[in-house]
């Protein structure tokens, strides 16, 4: 057997200098910061949540409930850089609105789903036994109904307008990230550390949350950028169908639903400034969705 | 075989149980008063509870949940609140319509991506793999309505390629119709089908086997198209599987948009109705639509892989 004097540094013990002592996430944040594409699409999602903030505070874009009947419909310029809606109002101030209540779909609805699918995921992964098979049991029931016609059901019975769409959001969209959790709560529960918790005297409520869940959270992270998009793309595609924000809030989904009559009218302008908006935010998260993947899970990318 | 479909058949049944007790919920615990729905703004108190007698709606739950057993059992969902039709009659007559958009659109949309999928792996890490890609990113950051509104005005509208919208019940003359959505239909899927396929074949092309083909000399592109292609038919399977309820289903929009009698447009105009009893018997037919394919996926795997033997 070879020996290892202990004065020496023992072989693990030789890292540079610069690799000691950094966690999962430095390392990750080390590795975003060197990803150009990870950058620029975080600095657009920045600047996207500064626009909301400053319009939900009334600092710009606050004429976007200014109705004037006499400049309905006005094609894009100076004075109105979008244009005007049916009611005068400007295109890109209710656009740069728009944004608040993507956002706060995107969120709030998918913050909610995080949450719901965390916890039941790891009841189900930590626990095992009858817990386990009730909750299986139960993703399997609402993931066997098609997504869409699960979202259309429920805002069908509990109503729309925002509130109710981040609701339905949250209570649709839980189901892949609870089946990712449980199986994570699954390989986490029986290490060591978790083992030497137990032998502290840690409850099994602290194991979960205090032990185990730091342990798995880069996901949380990761399906969270994720269910961000789908949420946006929820609103809009519940505003065609009359089940979106209530009339007058302004969201990029009724403005691309009004499009559908403002077209025949040769009025493209709407569907123009709620698309590029909408564009420029859900593709950030995407990238910016791929990176995070990259950053938190190395193993994926050297593959 | 039979053995294990036979148990398969077993294990859906909670599942089942499952998705009949959350349509219930859904409809009649937390949806509120369907008599006050379906009576419309001006009823008085009388027309509503003569409504809620009506629809059985006064029983206790737990019959009103039996009855819903019974409907399912019998196939029959009752009738639509705003047309009167049959609801079984209203899906099986728009199960021929949405088939004919949905399945050709489908089978191009498939046929088409694969082969760029594979273009994408042979030449990966390319510029035209890289521009590809960011393509399809980019596809997938727009709405659907976006397409369905953009094709319907410059295709149809201004270029006059199309017809705008409309539907014609016979066989032969429905495919001026269909164009339009097809193409649109194909367009929505580009994007997630390509990146999807690229990441399968990508996935594949470090195994093993494809050195050692390598080693023997054969062509790169012969190795792409014969042996990772057919090593990739699991999750090809597996997603293609997944998609034939929607077929079936129909699309929402795209049906809603340019007039198809479908199953699609059918739950768009019964959510404009608030046409309760549609969208439950929709929820319910697609979750059995689900899980039915989803047995048929399994069954597919053992016909394709020789590797998994169904027990």
């Amino acid at each position: 057997m070879k020996e290892i004097s202990l004065s020496s540094p023992l072989p693990w013990q030789e890292k540079s200098s610069e690799q000691k002592g950094r966690s999962l996430w430095q390392d990750a944040l080390h590795r975003l910061a060197k990803d150009k594409v990870a950058m620029v699409s975080f600095v657009v999602i920045v600047f996207y949540l500064i626009l909301a903030a400053l319009s939900k505070l009334g600092i710009i874009f606050s004429n976007f409930d200014l109705v004037n009947n006499e400049i309905a419909y006005q094609s894009p310029s100076w004075e109105h850089w979008l244009g005007t809606d049916l009611f005068g109002r400007d295109v890109l101030a209710r656009a740069a609105h728009g944004t608040v209540t993507s956002l706060t779909v995107g969120f709030a609805g998918t913050g909610l789903s995080m949450v719901i699918g965390t916890v039941l995921g790891a009841l189900a992964g930590y626990f095992g036994g009858k817990m386990d098979e009730a909750i299986v049991w139960f993703y399997t029931t609402i993931d066997t109904v098609p997504y869409i016609l699960l979202v259309i059901a429920f805002s069908m019975v509990i109503g729309s307008g925002l509130n109710t769409i981040c609701l339905v959001i949250g209570l649709t969209f839980w189901v892949n990230h609870c089946r990712v959790m449980r199986a994570e709560f699954m390989k986490h529960r029986d290490r060591e550390y978790v083992q030497s918790a137990v032998s502290l005297g840690a409850s099994h409520l602290r194991r979960i949350f205090i032990h185990i869940l730091p342990n798995v959270s880069h996901l949380v992270l990761i399906n969270f950028s994720l269910g961000v998009v789908t949420a946006i793309m929820s609103e809009v595609m519940l505003s065609y169908l009359g089940l979106g924000v209530e009339p007058g809030v302004p969201s990029w989904g009724m403005m691309i639903s009004d499009a559908k009559l403002e077209l025949s009218r040769q009025v493209w302008w709407g569907l123009a400034g709620a698309t590029g908006f909408m564009f420029f935010l859900v593709l950030s998260l995407i990238l910016f969705n791929d990176a995070l993947r990259d950053a938190l899970d190395p193993k994926l990318k050297n593959k | 075989m039979f053995k294990y479909i036979f148990r398969r058949t077993i294990y859906m049944v909670p599942i089942l149980f499952g998705v009949t007790l959350l349509t219930f919920t859904l409809f009649h615990v937390v949806g509120g008063d369907p008599a006050v729905l379906a009576a419309g703004k001006h009823a008085t108190p009388e027309q509503i509870e003569l409504i809620r007698q009506s629809l059985g709606l006064n029983r206790p739950l737990y019959v009103q949940y039996f009855q819903f057993l019974h409907q399912i059992f019998t196939l029959d969902f009752g009738r639509s609140w705003s047309s009167r039709q049959n609801i079984w009659t209203m899906f099986t007559q728009g199960v021929g319509p949405s088939l004919s958009l949905t399945l050709p659109a489908f089978l191009i949309a498939e046929v088409l991506t694969i082969s760029l999928a594979l273009l994408l792996a042979r030449w990966r890490d390319s510029l035209f793999d890289r521009v590809t890609k960011i393509t399809c990113l980019a596809m997938l950051s727009l709405s659907s309505l976006v397409y369905i509104l953009w094709g319907q005005y410059v295709l149809a509208y201004k270029w006059d390629i199309f017809p705008i919208s409309g539907w014609d019940p016979s066989w032969a003359g429905r495919w001026e119709f269909l164009g339009l959505p097809i193409v649109i239909f194909v367009l929505l899927s580009l994007g997630s089908n390509i990146l999807f396929f690229r990441t399968v074949f990508l996935d594949e092309i470090y195994h093993d086997y494809v050195r050692t083909a390598r080693a023997k000399g054969l062509n790169e592109s012969g190795i792409l198209f014969k042996h990772v292609l057919r090593n990739a038919m699991i999750p090809i399977i597996t997603r293609v599987v997944q998609e034939m309820p929607f077929l079936i289903l129909g699309s929402l929009l795209l049906e809603s948009f340019f007039g198809i009698p479908g199953i699609g447009g059918l739950v768009v105009l019964a959510i404009q109705n608030a046409d309760f009893p549609v969208i439950k018997a929709m929820t319910f037919l697609s979750a059995v639509l689900y899980m039915i394919f989803q047995l048929i996926s399994d069954v597919l795997y053992a016909v394709v892989d020789p590797k998994i033997q169904l027990r």
